[in-house]
C-alpha cells in the first residue's frame, strides 16, 4: 500500500524555483487502479516519479508497504525499483540495439537471474503479450504498438507489485491505443497489480475507478466507482469518446498477433 | 547481457568507435615507432662505443698526457745519413706510446681490486711511424772552377756568388704510420681485441706472452698483403702473423695486436700500460665504480660509455636527439590529443544516451552496472585502437629496418680507449686521427616492453574515456528515462 503524506517537490532552475507538487496526500491500496490526469506541466509525471521511486520529494514522505522511499538509501531504492516496480513509458524506451527478448531481459538483470532463466522468462512474457514470434526482432523492426507490448512485457516479466504507466498510449493511434489498453487491463486483472497511470486521454480517464486530477501541483481525487475491466461489456474507447465513428473498429497489424489479451471490445 | 549489449552498441556506433580507435591507434603507433627507433639509436651508439671500447668493457682508466717539457720537441726524431748514391734506401721506425701518459702495470691489479670491479686488463697502445726512403747528397759546383764538392746534408744553397754551389741533393721518402696494441694474452675477453673476430689463423694463447707473434687487422693485412705466417718488422723486431682479425664494426683504430710484454719492449715502456679496460660487476653501478676508482687511484681519468656517448656527434647524434626530444614529445602530444578526443566522444555518446541509461536505472540497474557498461565499451574501443596501433607501429618499425637509413657518427676522440687522444705520434698520417667518422645502418627493433607499453596505453586510453563517460552515466537520474527528448 502506498501512503503519500505532504509530498512537495521543488525544482530550481537558475534563480527560479518551480513547485511541481504542493503537499500531496494520497493513499493507494494494493490492487487499486488510479489514473492521474491534468494539464501539461501540472505535475502528473512528477507524482509518478515519486510513486515509482525515480525521484525523491523535497518534503513529505512516500511510503510503500511502510518503507519511506524518500529516506532509504540509493542502493535500497534501486533494489526496490528492480523488485517491485514495473514502468511503462510513453516513448516505449526500448534499447534500440537489443532484440525484443533482450530488452525484456534487461528487467531481470538487476535481480541476478541466470541467463538461461532470463531468456525463458522473457520469451514467456513476450508470448503473453502476443509477440511470441517476434523475439529476435529489433525495436526498429516492430510497429509502435508492438514496441509498447515489448515494454509491457519488460515491466511485467519480474512480476512486480506495482505497475506504473506514463501515457502508455500517447504515441499510438487510436486503434492501437484500444488494443494496448485492453492488454493492460487484462494483465491488471490477472496479476492483481496496483496500477497507476498518467494519461491525457479523457476516454481512458473516464473509465478509471479513481481519478486524480493534478493542476499546478495540487491534487483532487475523484472516486468514479468504475473499473477498467472486465470490459467486454464496455464500448471501445473511441466509440465512447467519439460516438459511432468507427474508431474502435480499426486495428493495426499487431492487433492480429496477440493471443491472450486481444481486442475484447475496446 | 554485458557482452551482448556491448557488442551491439559498438556495432551501432561504428563510425564513432572507429574515430576513437583510430585516434588511439595513431598515438600508440607513434609511441611504438619512436621507441623502436630510439632503441635502434641506442644500439647504433652502443655499436660505436663498443668499437672504441671493446665488448663487455664498462669503462676505461687512462692518464692524461702531461704537458711537453721545455726543450723537448714532442715529436719523433729520425736520423738519416745522406748517401752519395740515390739507389740506397734507408728505413727508420719510431715507436711512441699513444693514448695518454703511461700507467704502471701494477695499477691494473689495484683497479681490479676495487669494489664493484669484475675484471680489469691493461693494454699498451703504440703508434709506429715508419719512414722509408733515399737521401742523396747534393754536389757542390763552382761556376769558375767547375770542380764539385760535397755539399752539406739537405742540399742547401750557399747563395754566395762565385762560391761553390750545392746542387742535386735531396730526399725521397714515404711516411707510414700504424697503431700497435699490446694486449693481455691471458685475458682477451676485455680489451682492444675483444671487438674483433679472428677470421683467419688463430688468436694468442696465454703461453705466448714472450712470443714475437702478432694478430693484424683485416684491412691492414690487405694493405700490406700479410697472411697467416707472414713476417714483418717493428722497429727492427721481427714478428710472425698468427691471425687476421675482423672488427665487429667498420671502425677500428688498431692495426696490429701483439702480446703486451712485446709492446712494452717495443715502446720502451716496461711494466707500463696506457689504458686499463674495466668491467663492472653490475652495469647499473658504473657511475659508483667510476667514483671509487677516481677516489682511490688519483691522477687517472675514468671514462664510461656515457662519457664517450657525449663525444659522439654527426647524424647519429642528431637523429638520436630528435628521437628522444621531438619524437617523444610528438608522441606524447598525439597520445594526449587521442585520449582527449576519445574521452570527449565517449562523453558525448553518453549524453546522447541519457534516456537509455535513465531507463536502465529506472528498471533497477545500479549505477555501477551502467558505468561498467560504458567503461567496457570504451575499453574495447581502446583495445581495438591498441591492436591497430601495434599493427601500424610494427609496420613503421619494419619499414625503418628494411630501409636501414645510414647514419654517421663523428667520434670526438679515439685512440685505444677514449683517453686524451693521440699521444706525441697522434695526428700523423693515415688512420690515427683524433676524430673519425663511422657509418651505421639504423634499425628499429620492437621489444616486448614496447608492445606491453602500447597495450598499457590502449587500456589507459580506454579507461580515461570510459571514466569520463562512466562518470556522466553514473550521474544520470532514473527520472531521466521520462524525458521526452532522445
Amino acid at each position: 500500500m502506498y501512503r503519500l503524506t505532504g509530498v512537495t517537490k521543488r525544482y530550481t532552475r537558475g534563480k527560479e524555483t518551480v513547485e511541481a507538487l504542493r503537499g500531496i496526500d494520497l493513499t493507494i491500496e494494493d490492487g487499486d487502479q488510479l489514473v492521474i490526469q491534468g494539464p501539461t506541466g501540472g505535475g502528473k509525471s512528477t507524482l509518478l516519479q515519486m510513486i515509482g521511486g525515480l525521484d525523491r520529494p523535497t518534503e513529505g514522505s512516500v511510503e510503500l508497504d511502510g518503507v519511506d522511499l524518500a529516506r532509504i538509501s540509493e542502493a535500497k531504492l534501486t533494489r526496490l525499483r528492480a523488485e517491485k516496480v514495473g514502468i511503462i513509458f510513453q516513448s516505449f524506451n526500448l534499447i534500440p540495439t537489443l532484440t525484443a527478448q533482450e530488452n525484456v531481459e534487461t528487467a531481470l538483470v538487476p535481480l541476478g537471474v541466470k541467463p538461461a532463466e532470463r531468456r525463458e522468462r522473457a520469451a514467456e512474457a513476450l508470448a503473453s503479450v502476443g509477440l511470441g514470434d517476434r523475439l529476435r526482432h529489433a525495436p526498429a523492426e516492430l510497429s509502435g504498438g508492438q514496441q509498447q507490448r515489448v515494454a509491457i512485457a519488460r515491466a511485467l516479466v519480474k512480476k512486480p507489485k506495482v505497475l506504473l504507466a506514463d501515457e502508455p498510449t500517447g504515441n499510438l493511434d487510436e486503434g492501437t491505443r484500444d488494443d494496448i489498453m485492453g492488454l493492460l487491463e487484462g494483465l491488471w486483472h490477472e496479476y492483481g497489480l496496483t496500477f497507476v497511470m498518467v494519461t491525457h486521454d479523457s476516454s481512458i480517464a473516464r473509465r478509471a475507478p479513481r481519478l486524480a486530477i493534478i493542476k499546478a501541483g495540487r491534487l483532487t481525487l475523484t472516486e468514479q466507482g468504475g473499473q477498467f475491466a472486465p470490459a467486454a461489456q464496455q464500448q471501445p474507447y473511441g466509440e465512447q469518446q467519439f460516438g459511432d465513428q468507427g474508431y474502435g473498429g480499426q486495428q493495426d497489424g499487431d492487433q492480429q498477433q496477440y493471443a491472450r489479451y486481444g481486442n475484447q471490445g475496446y | 547481457m554485458f557482452g551482448i549489449y556491448l557488442k551491439r552498441e559498438l556495432g551501432r556506433r561504428k563510425k564513432a568507435a572507429l574515430v576513437i580507435a583510430l585516434g588511439l591507434a595513431l598515438g600508440i603507433a607513434l609511441v611504438i615507432t619512436v621507441n623502436s627507433v630510439s632503441a635502434g639509436m641506442t644500439q647504433a651508439q652502443d655499436k660505436v662505443l663498443k668499437s672504441l671500447y671493446g665488448l663487455g668493457t664498462d669503462m676505461t682508466v687512462t692518464k692524461a698526457q702531461a704537458a711537453p717539457t721545455s726543450g723537448s720537441s714532442g715529436g719523433p726524431r729520425f736520423n738519416f745519413d745522406a748517401k752519395s748514391s740515390s739507389s740506397s734506401t734507408q728505413s727508420s721506425d719510431r715507436v711512441n706510446t699513444q693514448g695518454g701518459q703511461a700507467l704502471a702495470s701494477s695499477l691494473v691489479t689495484k683497479v681490479a681490486a676495487q669494489k664493484g670491479v669484475s675484471s680489469a686488463v691493461g693494454a699498451l697502445t703504440l703508434n709506429v711511424t715508419k719512414v722509408d726512403g733515399s737521401f742523396t747528397q747534393g754536389k757542390a759546383q763552382s761556376s769558375t772552377s767547375g770542380s764539385s764538392q760535397q755539399g752539406g746534408p739537405g742540399g742547401g744553397n750557399s747563395g754566395s756568388t762565385g762560391q761553390p754551389q750545392v746542387q742535386g741533393g735531396g730526399a725521397s721518402f714515404d711516411v707510414n704510420s700504424y697503431s700497435v696494441a699490446g694486449i693481455d694474452v691471458s685475458n682477451q675477453d676485455l680489451g682492444p681485441l675483444a671487438t674483433s673476430k679472428i677470421t683467419s689463423g688463430k688468436t694468442f694463447t696465454s703461453a705466448q706472452t714472450n712470443s714475437k707473434v702478432a694478430v693484424v687487422s683485416k684491412s691492414y693485412a690487405k694493405e700490406k698483403k700479410y697472411k697467416v705466417g707472414s713476417t714483418f718488422k717493428i722497429s727492427g723486431t721481427k714478428f710472425t702473423v698468427i691471425g687476421i682479425a675482423t672488427p665487429d664494426s667498420s671502425e677500428s683504430t688498431t692495426d696490429v695486436f701483439v702480446p703486451l710484454k712485446q709492446a712494452q719492449t717495443l715502446g720502451d715502456s716496461k711494466n707500463k700500460v696506457t689504458t686499463i679496460y674495466v668491467k663492472a660487476t653490475d652495469s647499473q653501478q658504473i657511475s659508483t665504480v667510476k667514483s671509487t676508482i677516481q677516489k682511490n687511484i688519483s691522477g687517472t681519468t675514468v671514462t664510461t660509455s656515457a662519457d664517450l656517448a657525449s663525444t659522439v656527434s654527426g647524424s647519429l647524434s642528431t637523429a638520436s636527439d630528435l628521437a628522444t626530444s621531438v619524437g617523444k614529445w610528438l608522441s606524447v602530444a598525439v597520445l594526449v590529443a587521442a585520449f582527449l578526443v576519445a574521452a570527449l566522444l565517449t562523453s558525448s555518446a553518453v549524453s546522447r544516451r541519457v534516456r537509455e541509461f535513465g531507463t536502465l536505472k529506472a528498471l533497477g540497474w545500479p549505477s555501477r552496472k551502467v558505468t561498467r557498461q560504458v567503461v567496457g565499451e570504451s575499453m574495447v574501443n581502446g583495445l581495438i585502437g591498441g591492436a591497430l596501433g601495434i599493427a601500424l607501429g610494427l609496420a613503421a618499425a619494419y619499414t625503418v629496418t628494411v630501409i636501414s637509413p645510414k647514419l654517421t657518427a663523428q667520434l670526438g676522440s679515439t685512440g685505444g680507449g677514449g683517453g686524451a687522444g693521440g699521444g706525441p705520434g697522434g695526428g700523423g698520417p693515415g688512420r690515427q686521427s683524433t676524430a673519425s667518422t663511422m657509418e651505421i645502418a639504423l634499425s628499429a627493433p620492437v621489444s616486448l616492453t614496447t608492445i606491453a607499453l602500447a597495450v598499457g596505453l590502449a587500456v589507459t586510453g580506454g579507461l580515461i574515456a570510459g571514466a569520463m563517460g562512466g562518470w556522466r552515466a553514473s550521474r544520470m537520474r532514473p527520472a531521466d528515462a521520462l524525458r521526452s527528448v532522445s
